[in-house]
């Protein structure tokens, strides 16, 4: 009997990987989202009318029914009772399991600040929030968007395509301060500008006025905002509720080994929920990202259905366009302390941005701007470690390719395999 | 099953990627007309990569264990079930380029010249024998693992 808690990337890994191994296990699918899973990075292209609620299907409609998974949707799970072995939801109802995955992702982020509970405030990482959000979200209105990371800017964006004016607000002293350095923040905001986005870096939102419906913010420099809409969009920290008052063992994520089961035996989490392995800083921490959680979800559902498999681990990395703009990143993209070698190619004007990490020979990491094809070869080139001594330059031309490789490791990856171990 | 690139029989006449973009354009049977009355220039799913005197091609290794499939934020990228090509249902994808970032081997590519989507080899769907194959003039285009792909990971 397995249960999984969650209906996103990990636990439709993890079924995936169960019915690989064992095709009629009974396995039973809890979440409090009411809706057949769907992909949660295209709320902004729903906002923006790019697809439609059909189209956000993460896979197609009779999935659940075809790999034999029984759903409970729109019933949320309260706490697991690790003695008796059971899921006990808010309704009151257990779910009997004898291996559990907790793949109940991340929530949102939502500071201390005051005034944050009027009408008019939104989250942005569910469907319910998004689907509140574009009711409000109307031409002319004033919108302003808390952080200036992946979340924030692509809310940006699609309230711009709406017609909406759009102001962003970010503590830090660029945008996507977690993915890109300095320079590379100078392209995008600059892209963003041209788009109509005005930013208020190096600042944040300290007060939210208005009666029952905001009517604007007070900023931590004294300005004053007018503001019908505002997205808070931070960051999301792992939604670990449904672990408190076990015996698994919780850190910012919950804790797993590298079967992704937690400290109790026949428990796993995966996904943003969890802290998984990064094999580039070398320690274990919560990655939310989309492909880590499915391949985490995929390696506990094997482990569930009693196979032997290893998460080998993973890194940060993301694929995000803005405008038109490409922007893929991966691993460490400005490193500090000693060892480190960066080789950077840049041209503002046309928006291309190429910058490659190395470390021991190694690539750690690497950021490109509006050029990003092939840019899964140095991803694979930080995932099998593998030393780039002798093509180094190479990695700088936008047309970087095997042909920069030398003769042995090209024929080794194309005719073998590349051996990250994914 | 996937195709290979023996280099040493590549002559870089790029004579595969004409034949990839025909027989994925509306007129696959007819490189004029596809050239010239499709909508947008059909775009090649294998790409030649040459550094004289070196060249080969290179497209989808339809891995088995296959990171693009995984890492797909829509679900566009699937394992067709009977022929085990890596395929992208192009009207779930969105073009946000995860595939691209995670492809070891670079053979996907961005299609921008209508809804943006990722482009990349299918085996040609169906086809006796992939139309880089088919039209390789040197024999430098092999069809490998019939039956079942290598793990390529």
């Amino acid at each position: 009997m397995y249960v999984i808690i969650g209906n996103s990337a990990a636990a439709v890994g993890a079924v995936e990987a169960i019915r690989r191994v064992d095709d009629r296990g009974p396995i039973t699918l809890i979440a409090a989202e009411p809706y057949h899973t769907y992909s949660r990075p295209l709320i902004s292209y729903y906002l923006a009318g790019k697809v439609t609620e059909e189209q956000m299907a993460y896979r197609p409609r009779d999935f659940y029914i075809q790999n034999g998974v029984k759903t409970l949707l729109g019933r949320k799970a309260e706490a697991v009772d690790t003695r008796a072995r059971r899921v006990v939801l808010a309704d009151g109802e257990g779910v009997a399991y004898q291996k559990l995955l907790i793949a109940t992702g991340g929530r949102p982020f939502v500071p201390p600040v005051q005034g944050l509970d009027k009408a008019g405030v939104f989250t942005f990482t569910t469907m319910d929030d998004v689907k509140a959000m574009a009711k409000e979200a109307t031409p002319g209105a004033r919108a302003v968007v808390i952080g200036a990371g992946l979340i924030g800017l692509k809310a940006a964006e699609a309230l711009i395509r709406k017609g909406l004016q759009v102001t962003v607000v970010e503590l830090a002293n660029r945008v996507l301060s977690a993915i890109l350095d300095q320079e590379g923040a100078a392209i995008v905001q600059a892209h963003l500008e041209k788009q109509g986005i005005c930013f208020l870096l190096n600042n944040t939102v300290t007060q939210v006025t208005g009666e029952e419906r905001i009517k604007g913010v007070l900023l931590q420099d004294g300005q004053e905002l007018a503001c019908d809409l505002l997205v808070v969009a931070i960051g999301v920290v792992p939604n670990t509720a449904v672990a408190t008052g076990t015996g698994i063992r919780v850190n910012r994520g919950i804790l797993v080994d590298d079967t992704l089961c937690t400290s109790e035996a026949d428990i796993y989490a995966a996904g943003d929920v969890s802290e998984g392995y990064d094999m580039v800083h070398g320690t274990w921490r919560v990655l939310p990202l989309l492909p880590n959680a499915y391949r985490q979800g995929e390696v506990a559902g094997l482990n569930m259905a009693g196979q032997v498999a290893k998460f080998a681990g993973g890194f940060a990395m993301n694929a995000i366009g803005l405008f038109g703009l490409p922007i893929l990143t991966a691993g460490l993209a400005w490193p500090e302390g000693e060892g480190y070698r960066v080789l950077v190619r840049a041209d503002e004007e046309r928006q291309n941005y190429r910058k490659v990490v190395l470390k021991d020979d190694r690539v750690v990491g690497f950021i490109l701007i509006n050029q990003v094809d092939r840019a899964g070869i140095l991803t694979s080139l930080i995932a099998a470690k593998t030393d780039v001594c002798g093509f180094e330059e190479g990695l700088l031309e936008p047309g970087f390719g095997y042909v920069h490789i030398p003769v042995e490791l090209r024929h080794q990856r194309l005719l073998q395999g590349v051996g990250t171990g994914w | 099953m996937r195709v290979t690139a023996r280099e040493e029989y590549c002559a870089g006449c790029r004579l595969c990627e004409v034949y990839c973009a025909v027989s994925h354009s509306p007129y696959p049977a007819d490189p004029v007309k596809a050239f010239r009355k499709s909508p947008h220039p059909p775009i090649s799913r294998v790409l030649v990569e040459e550094q004289r005197p070196v060249s080969f091609a290179l497209q989808c290794r339809h891995c088995t264990e296959a990171i693009c499939v995984k890492a797909c934020i829509t679900g566009a990228m699937y394992r067709d079930p009977v022929t085990g090509a890596v395929r992208n249902q192009e009207e779930r994808c969105v073009g946000c380029w995860t595939c691209i970032l995670v492809c070891p081997f670079g053979a996907i590519r961005r299609d921008e010249q209508g809804k943006k989507v990722a482009a990349k080899c299918d085996l040609c769907a169906g086809a006796v024998e992939p139309a880089c194959v088919k039209h390789c003039p040197n024999g430098a285009l092999v069809v490998e693992g019939k039956g079942g792909g290598l793990k390529c990971m």
